[in-house]
This record gives C-alpha cells, sequence and structure tokens, in this order.
C-alpha cells in the first residue's frame, strides 16, 4: 500500500475510450463511437465526485473504464499510485476489492436464483474470507447496516421493491469495506420518498466508512447534493469542473448553464431565465470540431468549430473549457 | 365549464381471481384549457386513470367498478364503442413515456401520421393529408419534415419521437390531451424543448392537458393545478401555489421536503418519508398513508378519510390537516 498522504485515492488521466463500429460482412472496423475522450480528474479519500451530463456524454463510460470492465483506449487510472490499465487478472481481482460499482437497475444486478444472503456472501466466498459461520453473521450485519431485516437474506430478490433491491446492492457493494464505490445512476429509478432513502444511506456509510464515491447520474440536483465536486461532460469530454455549491452558484461554461438552467424547479414563485438549447446532442461518432458544444452554443463564436479550447484551471481547483468564459 | 369530470371513479384488476381495487374513488375536473398535473409515485393510480378516461384499460383484467367519467357531459364508459373511437384520438388524444411503443416500428412516419386523418377524415384528399402531416411536423419543431415523413421511428432520438407523437396527438385538434410521463425518459435540456413545445400547441389551440408525471419540478412549472395521488386514492387537490406554498397533506408534505434542491447545501441529510408504499395485496384499511406519517393517530388506522375542503380550491382528504397545518 502506498504511504504518500498527499497522494490522491484515484487519479484518471487522459481517459480515452473509443467503440469500434464494425460494419459489413467482414465486421471491418467502419469508424469509432468517441465515447470518453481525454479526461482527467482526481479524487480523494472520503470525496464524492459527481459526473453529470446527458444521455451519450460518456459518464458511464467513464466508471466503468475506470473499473476496467471496459478496456481503455488511452489515458492512465492510477488507485493509490497504481497504475490500474497495466495490472494483470491477480491484480484486477484484489483492486476489486477496493473499487465497487452500483448500477441503476438492481434486479439486472442481482442474480434472480440466488437469495439474497447468497449474493451479498458472494464477495466473502470470491475472495476467501471467513469460514460459513462467519460470513452468515457479516451478511446479518450488513443487511441491518443497509435497514433491512437479516431475515432477508433467506428470501429472493424479486421479493422486495426496487428501492430495498438497491439496499441490497449496496449491502454487497460495501460488504468488503472498499474505498472506492462507483454509483452509477444509483437513484435514477427510484422513487422520489425512497430516492431520498437511499442518498441519507449513501452519506452515512460515506462518513462512516471514509469511502469515496463517483456518483454518475443525469439529474443535476441529486448529484449536487451527494458530491463535494462535480465534472460536467458533454459528448465525451468534461467541459467544466468545481466545487457541487459553485457549479450551481456559479456556472461558467455555457454548457453547465444552460444544463442547469433547464431543471425544473420544484417551485411554483421561481422566476427564471431559461435557456433553451436548440437540436439535439450530436453524434458521438463524428463529434463537432473544435468545441464539441460550438453547434449548440448561443454564444459561439467563428473560430469556436475550428480551436479546440484547452481545460483551463480557474480559482479553487476548478476548471473550465471554454475559448470565451470569461466574457459570458 | 369543465370539460371533463371524473366523479368518484374507482377500477379494479383481476388478478388470478381476486379484485383489487386500485383506483378508489377519485374525483377531479378538468377546466376547457387549462393543465392540471397528476403526481404520485409508482402504483399510486395515475396512470390508470388516465388509461381509463380514454377507454385502454387493459382487457379483460381491468375495469370501472364505479363512479363516471363525463366529457363534455357524456359518460365516457357507458359509450358504444364506435362513439369512443370517435373521441379516442380525435377529441382526446394521449401521448405516453416511451414514443417507441406507441409508433409504430415498421411504418414510416408520415403514413403513421396520416392514420389519425384516415380514421377521422376519411373524406380529406391525399394531398390535404400530406400537407397537413407536413404542417404538423414543423409545428412541433422537426427540422426537414419532408424528409422526416419518409423515415422510420428508430431512424429519430428519443426527443424527435416524442414530438412525432405530440404532432400525432394534435393531429385531431383535440379538446384534451392527456400526457403520461412524456418527458422523463428524456434529458433535461430536451425535457425542457418539449414542455415549451406542449405550451406553445396548448396557446394556438387553446386544449387542455393532464400532465401525469412523478417529477415535482415539471408540475410547478407547467400546471396551474395539481391532484397529489397516493397509493390509489386522491391525497390533496389544489391551485399549484398553494399546494407548494402550504401543503396540507402529510404525503405532499413529505414529498415536497424530500426532493433534492439545487439551493441546498450539498451532503447535508435529506428529510425522508420512513417505510414504502404499500402493495395493492396489503393496502391498510384506514388512510393508506397511515403507516408511514409521523401524524398517525388511532381513527387514521381505523377510517380512510374523504376529501374535505380545506381551503378555497383546496381540498385534502387527511383526518387530521387542521391540527397538523397549525
Amino acid at each position: 500500500m502506498s504511504d504518500a498522504a498527499d497522494q490522491p485515492l484515484l487519479r484518471v488521466d487522459g481517459l480515452t475510450k473509443h467503440f469500434p463500429i464494425r460494419a459489413g460482412i467482414l465486421l471491418r472496423t467502419a469508424g469509432h463511437v468517441h465515447a470518453v475522450d481525454d479526461v482527467s480528474f482526481q479524487l480523494d479519500p472520503g470525496e464524492t465526485l459527481g459526473l453529470v451530463g446527458e444521455s451519450g456524454c460518456g459518464k458511464s463510460t467513464v466508471g466503468k473504464t475506470l473499473l476496467r470492465l471496459y478496456e481503455p483506449t488511452a489515458g492512465g487510472v492510477f488507485f493509490e499510485g497504481r497504475d490500474v490499465t497495466a495490472m494483470g487478472r491477480a491484480e484486477l481481482r484484489a483492486l476489486r476489492r477496493d473499487i465497487q460499482i452500483i448500477l441503476q437497475d438492481p434486479s439486472e444486478s442481482l442474480n434472480a436464483r440466488h437469495t439474497v444472503g447468497k449474493i451479498i456472501e458472494e464477495p466473502f466466498v470470491i475472495h476467501r474470507l471467513g469460514t460459513a459461520d462467519e460470513r452468515r453473521g457479516w451478511v446479518g450485519e450488513l443487511l441491518e447496516r443497509v435497514g433491512l431485516s437479516p431475515a432477508a437474506a433467506s428470501r429472493f430478490p424479486h421479493e422486495f421493491s426496487g428501492g430495498q433491491r438497491q439496499r441490497i446492492g449496496i449491502a454487497r457493494a460495501i460488504a468488503l469495506r472498499p474505498k472506492l464505490i462507483v454509483c452509477d445512476e444509483a437513484v435514477s429509478a427510484l422513487d422520489v420518498s425512497i430516492q431520498s432513502q437511499i442518498i441519507n444511506l449513501l452519506l452515512d456509510l460515506q462518513r462512516e466508512m471514509n469511502l469515496a464515491l463517483i456518483f454518475i447520474a443525469h439529474d443535476l440536483a441529486v448529484v449536487k447534493h451527494v458530491s463535494d465536486r462535480i465534472a460536467v461532460m458533454y459528448l465525451g469530454e468534461v467541459v467544466e469542473t468545481a466545487t457541487a455549491k459553485d457549479i450551481y452558484a456559479t456556472p461558467r461554461h455555457p454548457y453547465t448553464q444552460a444544463l442547469i438552467s433547464a431543471i425544473p424547479m420544484p417551485d411554483p414563485t421561481a422566476d427564471r431565465d431559461r435557456i433553451v438549447l436548440v437540436g439535439d446532442v450530436p453524434s458521438p461518432i463524428d463529434p463537432p470540431s473544435g468545441c464539441r458544444f460550438h453547434t449548440r452554443c448561443r454564444y459561439a463564436r467563428e473560430d469556436c468549430g475550428q480551436r479546440k479550447p484547452e481545460v483551463e484551471p480557474v480559482r479553487n481547483g476548478a476548471s473550465v473549457a471554454c475559448h470565451y468564459w470569461r466574457g459570458l | 365549464m369543465s370539460i371533463l369530470e371524473i366523479d368518484e371513479l374507482s377500477v379494479a384488476f383481476d388478478t388470478e381471481g381476486e379484485i383489487v381495487t386500485v383506483v378508489d374513488r377519485v374525483s377531479f375536473d378538468l377546466e376547457a384549457g387549462e393543465t392540471l398535473g397528476v403526481v404520485g409515485e409508482s402504483g399510486c393510480g395515475k396512470s390508470v386513470t388516465a388509461l381509463s378516461i380514454m377507454g385502454l384499460l387493459p382487457k379483460p383484467s381491468g375495469r370501472i367498478q364505479g363512479g363516471d367519467i363525463r366529457f363534455k357531459g357524456e359518460s365516457l364508459p357507458s359509450l358504444a364503442p364506435a362513439r369512443m373511437r370517435d373521441i379516442r384520438g380525435n377529441r382526446i388524444a394521449m401521448i405516453f413515456q416511451e414514443p417507441m411503443t406507441a409508433l409504430n416500428p415498421v411504418q414510416r412516419i408520415g403514413r403513421q401520421l396520416a392514420e389519425t386523418y384516415f380514421l377521422h377524415q376519411p373524406d380529406l384528399d391525399d394531398d390535404l393529408v400530406h400537407r397537413r402531416c407536413l404542417g404538423l411536423l414543423d409545428q412541433v419543431g422537426i427540422p426537414a419534415p419532408e424528409q422526416r415523413l419518409t423515415e422510420y421511428p428508430h431512424q429519430l432520438s428519443g426527443g424527435m419521437r416524442q414530438r412525432v407523437m405530440i404532432a400525432m396527438a394534435l393531429a385531431g385538434k383535440p379538446d384534451i390531451l392527456i400526457a403520461d410521463e412524456p418527458t422523463t425518459a428524456l434529458d433535461v435540456t430536451i425535457q425542457a424543448q418539449i414542455l415549451e413545445l406542449l405550451r406553445e400547441a396548448q396557446r394556438e389551440t387553446g386544449m387542455a392537458i393532464i400532465f401525469i408525471t412523478h417529477d415535482l419540478g415539471v408540475i410547478a412549472e407547467l400546471c396551474s393545478r395539481a391532484v397529489v395521488m397516493y397509493a390509489g386514492r386522491m391525497a390533496e387537490q389544489a391551485p399549484i401555489r398553494p399546494l407548494f406554498a402550504g401543503p396540507l397533506h402529510p404525503y405532499t408534505r413529505g414529498l415536497l421536503a424530500s426532493i433534492p434542491r439545487l439551493e441546498d447545501e450539498p451532503k447535508t441529510v435529506l428529510t425522508t418519508i420512513p417505510g414504502v408504499v404499500p402493495g395493492i395485496d396489503e393496502l391498510p384499511s384506514g388512510c393508506r398513508f397511515a403507516n408511514r406519517c409521523p401524524h398517525v393517530k388511532d381513527l387514521c388506522n381505523r377510517q380512510a378519510p374523504e376529501l374535505v375542503v380545506g381551503e378555497p380550491g383546496h381540498r385534502v382528504a387527511c383526518h387530521r390537516w387542521r391540527e397538523i397545518d397549525a
């Protein structure tokens, strides 16, 4: 284990993931989906980084690629200083004790034929921890920790509601006391009253276990609520990073501004300046040249389509990738 | 005048021999030209209510058990099927969350749009139908409409498909548009476009909208009044401002308090409603919110509260609303 205290838990450096598109009878590569392009960020122990953006912006691909569920095309992922992209099979298996993932639909990630007890016990079995008796005890403790009865262990996933199933997924994810959990739309499918229960549970566990979280979601209000810092993605790139508070109070990138203004607020007296973006997100197969947002940006000038904006550091560790953000 | 009256509507489903009432004595009116929100969580009965209005309850399991739905004074459940077909899709149109399930995947957009005209105005000539279809696509903001008419649904993005659905719904110039979670599957920036489109269409045609959603933000933004449903019953009904400023029902209060808000301090504890919505086979006999309500008393477990007028235009179904409001 690394001893450098000032080293981040996770450092993602220029992460790129292109998916080949195969066509024709010989399945030759006809092009690439630029799912993630040159994404960099850091994460400290116990910290939450929110990743937001619309469908196809690459936020989920970032989460899956840094776990090596997808092989990165380029770039580095350093967990406690070790390069995840260079790890062999045994090292990866060990890594997955430290990094876990929770997905949107727990019914897809929980084996329907296994009892809840067996599902939660599985990480211990895989990593050869404890005796059968000990493991049974741990499963009970985990179930209680996520707000379920230990008796749930003998039941099957379909006997539980969506929110309860998400609790089971969380129990399994925290079983090995990981240092980082990637939450990929983990609360998006839940009803409001259940969503708030799960958010509180995640925040509790984070404090208790000094968990770092990468919280991927399209709902900016939810992401803002759980995150210390937020990275906004558009078409595979991070366009802005800032603290959760700042990104809402002073969004710098025109896309972030539009995204925030589009969120319907549960306040009928709110009088807001709505920025309605025109058109759809362009295809990631052939993303626009220069700044990828220029085709929908209301401030776009001629050179935005030619010159790609660099990620420019601004105050408080924030950054923005826009040629003209200062003048907006 | 009310264009639509839902009067003590009860809907039951036959599940393996057992009759389960999923919508229980729901009543509300819709005024011409207004936008009424129906809000609630999964299983609250909001979609079933909408399907009942359209006469589209799944058969043979679902049926209207009691009450009435009146469109311009005419009782819809007792209409002859032919007359109902005349109203459905023409006078009352509906759009759904996932347009892909409502659009025919093997028919070109143009053909599907024209269908409304073929069905309801068979004497229009083809040329005129074609021009009307172009006009509709233009009205819903679809670029290059001539080309889109020849395309299939899968060639369009989710937002564009929803626009096509809205175009189809507008074809008959309906008096009422029922929108069942039409923006739930869309990204926020596309959702903003669709809400704007609905507002515009309403301004132009004067149609009334029933907007069904779980998203209180959308309700606040779009609707003038809203009905809050919980586990098959109405909890509260009020004009938007009083509903958000002074909700009377504990469920509405809990719901409003548990939404993460952009103006909140990050990483604070959210207010929650404890527990889960009761399943349809375990509905409590008294107030259905009783097992999750912080204000529950004996009476709540024994007796279902009636919907009473709290303040002008503001109705609530809670035994204790007056005490907890103080």
